[in-house]
């Protein structure tokens, strides 16, 4: 019987107004030296964390957003993004970042992690994890 | 494989009770907790909401958070069960999993 | 069945903190173990023993420590997020060049792998957060 849970981390924050964002990921990066089945899904204010063209010089504090163009080489293939969490923000798949992965059963193809779906389809995708991590 | 999800905030401060419910399959159940108690009152803007769900998901709040806020049983939306904590670790062993809406 | 809690919020700002101990001695009394409390974000100022507050209020970090030691509970201080908001034990005094500690009995600080380890060994991952 294998012992690989499937981890869903469920990001629903906005990025820099919270440090929630970016430690969510620090426990995906972390994470993912235990070799389980992961999953990232971004609903609600969690879908602006992926945005693209994120510039934070003026702020000066740390912009982190290019972290999430490397999940790739941590071995996190499932980005779920939450097609009614776009829509209400006026978003599309257009202003997100390019996130991919390649995959090692075809070839190292590089393939799109970032699947977008409904809300009926992220409950049930939060239904077949096995622990839900939220922040 | 029904699931618990936990709401611990106001739904007239945060989406969260909102997102529980849009994300929670039929047999699962919700717990308003801390300030989430507040969304288990009737008579109020999401009370039809919560009542609309409830052919599918079972709604409970946490009776120490009601007391502490001056929340009579007597406000509360017909079928919103009160638990004490030893119901709320009863209701995370009764479902699958724990899914926190913060 | 068995627990990893994972506690989000420092003490007071947020009730998280004292949800989370309610919530683990249910979990005890009804003869649950509680494999591991985790805290991250400013959960971690959950652990500093220099709080002092008000005589008649909860006193929030000792009740954690009095819960550990009674229960022998694993309480754990995540390293990263202890490091930005100033959590401090002899170990990572000495590292980090710092002039004293804080870290309070019964707390000890580890890395993220502790959180992922829990939600691997335990049944169920409880989320106390804002």
């Amino acid at each position: 019987m294998s012992d690989i849970k499937n981890f869903l981390y469920l990001n629903r924050r906005a990025p820099y107004g919270t440090v929630y964002a970016w430690e969510s990921l620090e426990v995906v990066l972390i994470g993912a030296a235990f070799e389980q089945d992961v999953s990232l899904a971004f609903v609600d204010d969690g879908v602006y964390q992926i945005m693209k063209g994120q510039d934070t010089s003026e702020l000066g504090i740390k912009n982190f957003s290019p972290t999430y163009s490397a999940l790739g080489d941590y071995d996190v293939q499932k980005i779920y993004v939450e097609k009614e969490s776009l829509d209400a923000r006026g978003l599309t798949v257009d202003d997100l970042l390019d996130l991919k992965y390649e995959d090692e059963d075809d070839d190292w193809a590089e393939k799109d992690s970032i699947k977008v779906v409904s809300a009926d389809e992220l409950a049930k995708i939060i239904d077949d994890s096995d622990v839900v991590l939220s922040f | 494989m029904p699931i618990l999800h936990t709401v611990n905030k106001s739904p007239y401060e945060r989406n969260s009770l909102d997102s529980a419910i849009s994300h929670a399959l039929k047999g699962s159940s919700v717990i308003m907790f801390e300030d989430g108690v507040y969304g288990a009152m009737k008579g109020t803007a999401h009370a039809d909401k919560v009542s609309g769900a409830m052919k599918d998901v079972s709604f409970y709040v946490l009776g120490p958070d009601l007391k502490a806020r001056g929340i009579d049983e007597s406000k509360l939306i017909d079928g919103v069960k009160v638990v004490d904590y030893s119901g709320f670790v009863q209701l995370t062993v009764d479902n699958d999993k724990v899914s926190a809406w913060t | 069945m068995k627990y990893v809690i994972q506690v989000n919020e420092g003490p007071y700002n947020h009730e998280a903190s004292t949800s989370a101990l309610n919530f683990v001695r249910a979990a005890l009394d009804a003869g649950h173990e509680v494999f591991r409390v985790f805290f991250y974000h400013d959960g971690v100022n959950n652990s500093t023993r220099y709080t002092t507050p008000p005589q008649d209020d909860l006193h929030i970090v000792n009740t954690w420590s009095d819960l550990a030691s009674k229960n022998d509970l694993d309480l754990v201080v995540c390293v990263a997020a202890a490091q930005r908001r100033g959590i401090v034990d002899e170990g990572e005094q000495e590292r980090n060049g710092k002039d004293g500690n804080n870290i309070a009995p019964g707390f000890r600080i580890s890395g993220l792998g502790q959180l992922v380890e829990g939600c691997i060994q335990a049944d169920r991952l409880v989320v106390f957060g804002d």
